[in-house]
C-alpha cells in the first residue's frame, strides 16, 4: 500500500508540481523562448518559428534541406535510410541533378551535401553557408536581384560557431528568406 | 579536425569542472551521518515519508532492499500502464490524443520504468500534454533514482562491514529530492533561456512565407528534456528526440545536454573512491571508462567525417562528412560525440539518426551498448563496471594462483556465480530474441532497409532494449505486438536480473571479514589493474558479440566500400 502512496506523491511532485512551476517561471522570465521563438510580421501575425524549418518550393526563395515530412511541424522524422539504401542513393542523385541543371558547369562534387540530404529531424532550419551561396545564381535569376546583393544578404545571415568553437557555421533559411522577401518587395 | 579535437577537449574539461564537485555532493547527500544538507532537505523528505506512510527508515539487508525496490517499481509500472490506457479521458489533452493500445502501453510503461525509454510511439501523436508530464517526466525521475539508489547501496556495502546495505526508500527519496530535482530545475531554466519551449499549449499554427499553413507542436518540453539527460533516460518529447530543433535548438543546448547526461555517471566512480576511502581506485575506474570512450569517439568521428562510402564512390562531396540524418547546427563532431556518449551512458537520446550512420560509425553505438559499462546508465552502469572489476580480480587471481580479493574481501564461488549470471543474461537477452525475430515474419517484416543493414536494425533494437539504452535504428517498424512484447520482456530482464544479482553480491561481500592488506595483495588501484580491467571488458564483453557485428555493420561496410 505504501508503495502506491509513494507513487502518487511522486506523480504530484514530479509530474505536476515540477513541470507546472517550470512553466510558470519560464512564461514569466522567457516568454519568447518558452512559446517556441515565434516570428511575427508587421501585422503581428505569426509567420513561423525561428527554430523550425519551413518548406520553400518557389525558385525565388532559398531552399532548405530535404524533408521527407515536408517540414510538417506537427510531426518530425526522416525515412531513416541506411547508408547502403538504394532509394537514398537514387534520391540523392536526383536532387543533385536538379541543382546541376540550374548550375551549368558544376559537377556532382560541387553540390554541398547538406543541400541534398534529409536532415535528422525533417525540420532542420539551417543549411551550410556553402549551400546558401550555391543557390545565389538561381535566386538572382528569378528575383532579378544582383549576385552582389544576394551575397551580402547571405553573408549577413551566416551564424558562426558558438564562441567560435562549438557547432558549425550555418544559415537560417527562414530568416534569410524573410529578408529576401522584404528585399524583393522594396525593389518592386 | 583541429576544431573537432578542440570541441572534444573543451567538453572534457567542462565535465571535470562539473563532475568533481558533484561527486563530493553525492558523497554528502547519501552519507549516514547528519550533514548540513539535512537541515535544508530533511523537512521535504519527512513530509514525503509521512504522506506515503513510510515509517521505518532503518537499514536493511540486500533482500529487503531488493524487495522494496521491486515493489516501488511495480506500483509505478501499474499506475503508468493505467495512465497510458486512459489518457484520452484525462484533462490536458488539447490534441485529442487517443488511449494507447495494450501492447504499446505495456512496452512504453516498462520502457520508462527500466530507464530504457525505447519509444515505439511518436511523442507528437502518441501522448497528451498530461501524460508527457505525469507519466514521462515523472518516470524519468523515479527510474533514475532507482538506479542511483542501487549504485549507492552497492558502494556502501563495499565500504562498510555488517549485515545491512541501506534503506531503499531513503536512498530513493534522497536521490530525487537532493540530486535529481535541484539539477533538473537548473538545467530546465538554462534550456528555456536558450530556446527550448515550456508551455502547456500542444501546438500553434502559422502561415508560412509561401502562404501555407504550418502546424507546430509544442508543450512542456524543457522540464522533460532536463531530467531526460540528467537521469540518463533518453526518451524524447518529440519523435526525433534531441535532433528536433525544439528539444535541442543549438550548440549550447547540445553542450548542456551532453554535460547533463554525463555528470552523474562520471561522478559516481569518484564518489565511490571517496566512500571506500581509496580515491585512486575511483580514478582508475574512471580512467578505464574514459579510455574506452575516447577510442570509440575517435572511431565514430573519423568514420562519419569520411562520409558515406556509397556516396563518395559516386563522386559526391565528402567535405561535410555524412550528412544524411544529421542536423547542420551540430555537424559531424557534435553528432558523433552525442552518439558515442548517449550509448556509453545508455541514455538513448539522439541528435542524429543512428539508422543512417555509416557502417563503421554504427559499430560504436553497437559496441558501447554491448559493453554496457563505459560510464553506463544512472548508477547501474557503474555497478556493471564494478562487476567487471571483480571479475578481473578473479581472473588475475586464478592466473597467479591466489585467492582473489577486492577491497580486502575474498571473492568466493557464491559471488562469482551471481556475477556470471549478471554477465550472461546480457548477451542472452540480445542474441536470443534477435534469432527468434529473424526466424519469423513477425520480426523480419519490420525491417525497412534491405540486406545486411536489416540484420543491424533487428540486433540494434534488442541491444538497445537489453542495455536499457532506448535509442533505435528507427526505420524498424517496431510498433507491433511482437516487438512491443518481446522488447518489453527484454527490457525487464535487462534491468532487474542484474540489479538483483549485484545487490546480492553486495549483500554477501559486506558480511565478509576484511582481510588485512599485505605485500602480496593484488592491488586494484594502479594502471596495471586498469589495463587488466580493459582487457577483461573487451574480451568478455566484446567477443560475445563479434560474430553478429560481422553479419551486420561489417558486412554492410564491405558491400558498399
Amino acid at each position: 500500500m505504501k508503495v502506491i502512496r509513494l507513487a502518487v506523491v511522486m506523480i504530484v511532485i514530479l509530474g505536476l508540481g515540477y513541470p507546472l512551476a517550470m512553466t510558470g517561471i519560464s512564461q514569466l522570465v522567457f516568454p519568447h523562448q518558452a512559446n517556441g521563438s515565434m516570428v511575427y510580421n508587421d501585422q503581428k501575425q505569426a509567420v513561423g518559428s525561428e527554430l523550425i524549418g519551413q518548406s520553400f518550393e518557389s525558385p525565388q526563395y532559398f531552399h532548405g534541406r530535404i524533408s521527407s515530412i515536408k517540414y510538417d511541424g506537427a510531426a518530425s522524422g526522416t525515412p531513416n535510410y541506411a547508408p547502403s539504401n538504394e532509394e537514398m542513393i537514387k534520391r540523392t542523385k536526383e536532387e543533385a541533378d536538379k541543382w546541376l541543371a540550374q548550375n551549368p558547369g558544376k559537377s556532382v562534387g560541387d553540390v554541398p551535401l547538406d543541400l541534398i540530404t534529409n536532415s535528422g529531424s525533417g525540420l532542420d532550419p539551417h543549411i551550410s553557408p556553402e549551400s546558401a551561396r550555391f543557390q545565389i545564381p538561381t535566386v538572382a535569376k528569378t528575383t532579378g536581384l544582383s549576385n552582389q546583393q544576394l551575397e551580402d544578404l547571405v553573408k549577413k545571415h551566416v551564424e558562426g560557431r558558438v564562441l567560435g568553437v562549438f557547432g558549425e557555421s550555418r544559415v537560417n533559411v527562414f530568416k534569410l528568406n524573410l529578408d529576401l522577401h522584404k528585399l524583393i518587395q522594396t525593389k518592386a | 579536425m583541429g576544431n573537432a579535437t578542440l570541441q572534444f577537449l573543451l567538453v572534457l574539461m567542462l565535465l571535470f569542472v562539473v563532475a568533481v564537485p558533484l561527486a563530493k555532493y553525492l558523497h554528502l547527500a547519501f552519507s549516514k551521518e547528519t550533514t548540513k544538507l539535512d537541515r535544508f532537505f530533511s523537512p521535504f523528505e519527512k513530509l514525503i515519508y509521512r504522506v506515503a506512510g513510510i515509517k521505518n527508515l532503518e537499514e536493511t539487508g540486500w533482500k529487503k532492499y531488493s524487495v522494496s525496490l521491486l515493489f516501488a517499481n511495480a506500483a509505478l509500472l501499474g499506475i503508468a500502464y493505467l495512465l497510458l490506457r486512459l489518457q484520452n479521458l484525462l484533462p490536458l489533452n488539447p490534441g485529442k490524443i487517443a488511449n494507447m493500445e495494450p501492447t504499446l502501453s505495456f512496452n512504453t510503461a516498462v520502457s520508462f520504468m527500466t530507464n530504457t525509454n525505447l519509444q515505439h510511439y511518436s511523442g507528437e501523436t502518441g501522448l497528451t500534454i498530461l501524460t508527457q508530464m505525469i507519466f514521462v517526466t515523472m518516470m524519468m525521475f523515479t527510474s533514475a533514482a532507482t538506479g542511483l539508489a542501487v549504485a549507492i547501496a552497492v558502494i556502501r556495502a563495499l565500504s562498510s562491514k555488517g549485515k545491512t546495505i541501506g534503506n531503499f526508500y531513503q536512498d530513493y527519496v534522497r536521490a530525487i529530492i537532493r540530486i535529481l530535482l535541484p539539477l533538473a530545475v537548473v538545467v530546465t531554466l538554462f534550456l528555456v533561456a536558450f530556446g527550448v519551449p515550456q508551455t502547456l499549449d500542444a501546438r500553434t499554427t502559422v502561415t508560412t512565407l509561401e502562404g501555407n499553413t504550418q502546424n507546430i507542436a509544442l508543450g512542456p518540453v524543457a522540464s522533460l528534456e532536463s531530467i531526460k539527460h540528467i537521469g540518463t533516460n533518453g526518451g524524447g518529447f518529440f519523435g526525433v528526440n534531441s535532433a528536433h530543433p525544439f528539444e535541442n535548438p543549438n550548440a549550447v543546448t547540445n553542450l548542456l545536454q551532453i554535460l547533463a547526461m554525463w555528470c552523474i555517471p562520471a561522478a559516481l566512480p569518484i564518489t565511490y573512491g571517496m566512500m571506500v576511502k581509496n580515491r585512486k581506485q575511483g580514478w582508475v575506474l574512471f580512467g578505464t571508462m574514459l579510455a574506452i570512450f575516447l577510442v570509440m569517439l575517435t572511431v565514430i568521428y573519423c568514420a562519419e567525417q569520411a562520409g558515406n562510402p556509397a556516396l563518395n564512390k559516386l563522386g559526391f562531396s565528402s567535405a561535410q562528412g555524412s550528412m544524411e540524418g544529421k542536423e547542420v547546427r551540430f555537424g559531424i563532431p557534435l553528432s558523433s560525440f552525442f552518439t558515442a556518449l548517449t550509448t556509453a551512458a545508455t541514455t538513448g537520446t539522439v541528435n542524429n539518426m543512428h539508422d543512417t550512420l555509416t557502417p563503421i560509425g554504427s559499430l560504436v553505438p553497437f559496441g558501447l551498448m554491448m559493453l554496457n559499462n563505459v560510464f553506463g546508465g544512472e548508477g547501474v552502469g557503474f555497478v556493471n563496471l564494478l562487476m567487471y572489476a571483480i571479475l578481473a580480480v578473479f581472473l588475475a587471481g586464478l592466473m597467479v594462483g591466489r585467492t582473489p580479493e577486492f577491497l580486502g574481501r575474498k571473492i568466493e564461488p557464491r559471488e562469482m556465480k551471481l556475477i556470471v549470471i549478471a554477465l550472461l543474461i546480457h548477451p542472452l537477452i540480445i542474441l536470443g530474441p534477435s534469432a527468434i525475430a529473424f526466424m519469423t515474419h513477425l520480426g523480419t517484416d519490420a525491417i525497412s532497409n534491405a540486406g545486411f543493414h536489416g540484420i543491424s536494425q533487428v540486433v540494434y533494437e534488442f541491444t538497445s532494449a537489453g542495455a536499457n539504452n532506448g535509442s533505435g535504428f528507427e526505420g524498424l517498424g517496431d510498433n507491433t505486438p511482437f516487438w512491443n512484447i518481446s522488447t518489453g520482456i527484454v527490457m525487464l530482464l535487462g534491468r532487474y536480473v542484474s540489479i538483483i544479482a549485484l545487490l546480492a553480491v553486495a549483500g554477501s561481500l559486506t558480511q565478509k571479514q576484511p582481510v588485512p592488506e599485505t605485500m602480496g595483495t593484488f592491488r586494484t588501484d594502479n594502471a596495471t589493474f586498469g589495463a587488466i580491467l580493459i582487457g577483461t571488458v573487451l574480451i568478455i564483453g566484446a567477443l560475445t558479440f563479434f560474430p553478429v557485428l560481422v553479419l551486420g555493420p561489417i558486412a554492410e561496410f564491405l558491400s558498399i566500400r
